[in-house]
Order: C-alpha cells, then sequence, then structure tokens
C-alpha cells in the first residue's frame, strides 16, 4: 500500500514537471538577454522587460554575467543581444562583425566608495588620478572585481592612467570575481575601497557602511550599449528577437521608464537614458524617427 | 543584531503573506528537483539493485566509479551539461539550456551516482542466505531481483532522501544550466544567492526557511514511509 502511495505521488510529480515543460511550446522562440550584473542587481531589468514580454508574448532570458562573459557569449552565438558598458572590448567585438548593430541606451556614472574614516585620504585627492595614488600609496585594502566585466575593465584603466598598477599586496588587493552586489558587501565588511556603478550602490546603501569618496569626474561616465548579435555567429541566433527588443529598449516608453526608475526610492535616477536612434529604415513604428541630439 | 532580527521577523512576514515570488521559487524547487530525484531513482535503483546481485569483470571499477560519482561536486555536473547544452554544443538543437528541464538534467546527474551507490550497497546488505533461500524456491532473476529490493526497502528510501537532498539543496549546476531566470529556473537556492547580493536579506531569509522546513517535510514523508514499513 506504501509504495503504491508513494509511486501515484512519484508519477504527479513528473507529470506536473512535463506539463510545465509543455506550457512553453507553440510560444515564439526566446530571446537570450546576455546583460551586466549592474542592471540585475539594480532591479532596473525587473521594470523594463517584463513590459516586452507582454507586449511580443516572447520570452526574455536574462543572463547576468560581467560586461567580459556577456561578449563572450555573443562572439559564440550563445546570447542574441547584449546589454553592456565596456566600450574599447565592445569597439574590438564590433571591428570583429561579430555584431550587427551597437546602439547607446543609457548611462550612470561610476563612484570610488570606502569606510567614512577614509584613511587612504580619497576625499581630499585634487582630481581622480590623484585619488587612486593615495589609494596606492596607503595601507588600505582595494577590491576588486576581478572579473573581467565593464567595471573590472575601467577599473583596471583607472590604474593605467594614474600612473600606477593596483596594490601587489595580496592582502591589499582582493579580487572577487562576482557581482557588484557582492564586491560591494565584502569591500564593506572589510572596511576597503572598491569602484561600483552608482546604481548599484544606491540599490545595496541601506546595507553597506562605504561612503561614496569620490565622484564628478567626467572619465567615471559609465556608458551602456545595446549589441544586436551577428546571426553570423552562430546557428541559433535569433536576430528578428534581438532587434524587436533592441528596439523595444530603445523606444520612448522604455526611456520613461529607465528615466523613473529609482526617483521615488532613491530621490534620483539610477540610469540616465541618453538613447541613441536605432537607424534609418530600422523603425517602422516611427516613434524615434527623429535624430536624437 | 538589529540586520539579523529584522531580517527574521520580515522573513516570517513574507512567508505567513505567502509573498507570491516565494511561493513559486518554492514551487519550483519541488517541481525540478522532485523530477531529478524520481529520474535518478528510476534509473538508480535498478542500476544498483542490478549490479549487487550480479558479477562480471570490470565490476569492482565500475563501482568504484559510482562511489567516486556519489561525491560529485554539483560544479562540475552543472559544467557536464552546460557544455552540452551549448547552442553550439552536441544538444544544442534541442535548445534546452537556461530551462527548468536543464536543471532536471543536471541535477539527475548529481543524485544519481548517489541513488545507484546506496541501493547498491542497500541490497548488498542483505543476508546471503536470503539470496540463496529465494534462488532455491525457484525465484526468477527479475523476481529475486524484486524481492530483494522489497526485502532492502528502507536503505533504499534512504538512498532516496539522500538523493533528493543533495539536489534540492544543490545551486552551482543549478546557477549554470537554469541561468536563474525569474518565473522559469530561480529555484530556492538560486533566489538566495540574488537576493543576498541585491542585499535584500529578509527575502533570502524567508527563502532560506522555506527551503529548510521544504527539505524537513519531504524527509517527514519519506521516514513515515520508512518507518511504516518496519512493523
Amino acid at each position: 500500500m506504501t509504495t503504491l502511495n508513494f509511486r501515484a505521488a512519484a508519477l504527479l510529480l513528473a507529470l506536473a514537471a512535463g506539463a510545465t515543460a509543455a506550457r512553453a511550446e507553440g510560444a515564439p522562440p526566446p530571446i537570450l538577454l546576455a546583460t551586466t550584473t549592474s542592471t540585475q542587481d539594480s532591479g532596473l531589468l525587473d521594470e523594463i522587460i517584463p513590459p516586452f514580454e507582454a507586449a511580443s508574448g516572447t520570452r526574455v532570458k536574462i543572463i547576468a554575467v560581467g560586461s567580459g562573459q556577456a561578449l563572450a557569449l555573443g562572439e559564440r552565438g550563445e546570447a542574441d543581444l547584449l546589454l553592456v558598458h565596456s566600450p574599447e572590448a565592445e569597439e574590438r567585438f564590433m571591428a570583429r562583425g561579430a555584431g550587427l548593430l551597437r546602439r547607446r541606451m543609457m548611462y550612470n556614472d561610476f563612484v570610488l566608495v570606502g569606510p567614512a574614516a577614509d584613511p587612504a585620504g580619497v576625499r581630499r585627492a585634487a582630481g581622480l588620478p590623484a585619488a587612486l595614488r593615495a589609494l596606492h600609496g596607503s595601507q588600505a585594502a582595494f577590491v576588486s572585481r576581478g572579473d573581467d566585466s565593464g567595471t573590472h575593465q575601467m577599473e583596471l584603466a583607472l590604474w593605467r592612467q594614474a600612473g600606477r598598477s593596483h596594490p601587489r599586496e595580496r592582502e591589499r588587493y582582493l579580487e572577487t570575481g562576482q557581482g557588484m552586489g557582492s564586491t560591494l558587501r565584502v569591500a564593506s565588511e572589510k572596511g576597503a575601497y572598491t569602484l561600483t556603478d552608482r546604481g548599484t550602490y544606491l540599490s545595496l546603501r541601506p546595507t553597506l557602511s562605504l561612503d561614496v569618496l569620490f565622484e564628478g569626474d567626467p572619465a567615471l561616465r559609465n556608458i551602456y550599449h545595446l549589441i544586436v548579435v551577428s546571426p553570423k555567429q552562430g546557428p541559433r541566433v535569433n536576430k528578428e528577437g534581438a532587434v524587436a527588443l533592441a528596439r523595444f529598449l530603445l523606444s520612448r516608453v522604455t526611456e520613461a521608464r529607465v528615466a523613473a526608475f529609482g526617483r521615488q526610492r532613491f530621490g534620483r535616477p539610477l540610469f540616465m537614458p541618453d538613447v541613441e536612434p536605432f537607424g534609418p529604415g530600422a523603425d517602422p513604428g516611427g516613434d524615434r524617427g527623429a535624430p536624437h541630439q | 543584531m538589529r540586520l539579523i532580527s529584522e531580517g527574521f521577523s520580515q522573513a516570517l512576514h513574507l512567508i505567513l503573506g505567502l509573498d507570491p515570488d516565494l511561493r513559486e521559487a518554492a514551487w519550483r524547487t519541488l517541481q525540478i528537483s522532485g523530477a531529478a530525484t524520481i529520474v535518478s531513482l528510476f534509473l538508480g535503483a535498478p542500476a544498483g539493485v542490478a549490479l549487487a546481485l550480479s558479477r562480471f569483470p570490470g565490476r569492482t571499477l565500475l563501482v568504484a566509479l559510482i562511489n567516486t560519482g556519489m561525491g560529485l561536486p554539483p560544479v562540475v555536473a552543472g559544467l557536464f551539461v552546460m557544455i552540452l547544452l551549448w547552442r553550439s554544443g552536441p544538444l544544442g538543437e534541442l535548445a534546452l539550456l537556461y530551462t527548468p528541464a536543464a536543471m532536471v538534467l543536471a541535477q539527475s546527474l548529481i543524485a544519481l551516482p548517489m541513488v545507484t551507490g546506496l541501493s547498491l550497497s542497500a541490497v548488498q546488505s542483505l543476508p546471503a542466505r536470503l539470496r540463496v533461500q529465494i534462488r532455491a524456491l525457484g525465484a526468477t532473476r527479475l523476481q529475486l531481483a524484486w524481492l530483494m529490493a522489497r526485502e532492502a526497502q528502507l536503505p533504499l528510501l534512504a538512498a532516496l532522501m539522500a538523493g533528493f537532498g543533495a539536489v534540492v539543496s544543490e545551486v552551482g549546476a543549478s546557477l549554470m544550466v537554469g541561468g536563474n531566470l525569474r518565473h522559469s529556473t530561480r529555484v530556492l537556492t538560486t533566489a538566495i544567492v540574488l537576493e543576498a547580493s541585491k542585499g535584500k536579506f529578509a527575502s533570502a531569509i524567508a527563502l532560506g526557511l522555506v527551503l529548510l522546513a521544504l527539505a524537513f517535510a519531504i524527509n517527514l514523508i519519506l521516514t513515515r514511509l520508512q518507518q511504516r514499513g518496519r512493523t
């Protein structure tokens, strides 16, 4: 008797699992969006992707990784659309012909955060290079993403511009290899400094003991681009889906959602829309015919 | 301290208020890990019983491999399944990566050696005379396997519990092949990782409590079955 009951339960579970799988059939092919952890950890994507799914009936699978990994996924044709912020790597990606088109979508900025006491004196520094040199010269620890993400690339570029490599001592330069959220948490717990996009920082601030210590330098601007992966990269790249989603993300509707996102909770938007028009002939909706800016 | 107590009280609110995201993650966990456990049961238990009752060259090697597989690191299983399922991989055509089915596949791979290995040792630990006796009564090989498995049903249920426990608490492979997609492959463990990195500790704690409760409930059911079988 007991075995029978158990078998019935097992059968039910198996059927339930099968039913879930079957439901996905018949829908348009899903779109794979590879993006940075900052857009997911800040909650922006939960705001701007579901309206597209509702309107188009297409599932968007969001794979949140670093920009470097997102570009690598695109390169191998494992993703259809990329939302990334690593301009130099993106240009190389486009130059190789791996992307069909690349459009600016929005920006925010990077900030240097650290313990309020600021033992390295970053706050007093006259300029960004000086701030990094102050960090380098102090005993303070720095937490790096270390994951080839856009933020990591930016951090390495900033050290280069400051004429210093990052600290070499193992206990002073910690590479997490994780997303921005986890990296901020490590910095907070260790009383260390780190470079972060403002969006992720603001959304996590209540749980962190980190202050913004340096901000506002033009070099700290963090620009996000959309890249439609070229169908040449793999046999199963969903070009139509990627173009439709890109068009939606560059539309005025999304622009308004981006501009409003975070205003209520943080008193300021986490990302500023800065949309590059989709392009001539590619915009049958006509909602963005006039060149922007 | 305040963060912890606040986290727990908010977590209780989420649980008692039947937060939809929480409910969904719990239900998905049950579906995916349940399906994986069942797959591994239907493949692993017969394999384990058969292996226990047979002798052939290379058997020791195979048993050693299965025993090693019982400690298979989930991320390695995840990596293996991910490579298989890449669009450019051998099974790319099926478009299974980042679906619940991919998670069932990876979790089955994790649970399979466990269920096989424990079933094997369950049947092997039965007294040797029993087998001789059953054979002497003229049972066919299949009847022998069935009767032996029935005799070993207590440890077989333990094998099932171990398999379920391993996959329900697993996070590495689930993240790799599932992608932690909302409304699809976000299970309790992967949601905990995400909520913690978002700094939403209350949700993370709530998810953790639900995971513990779920694992406990399933084990309670199986344990009751097992202990009832004792009398």
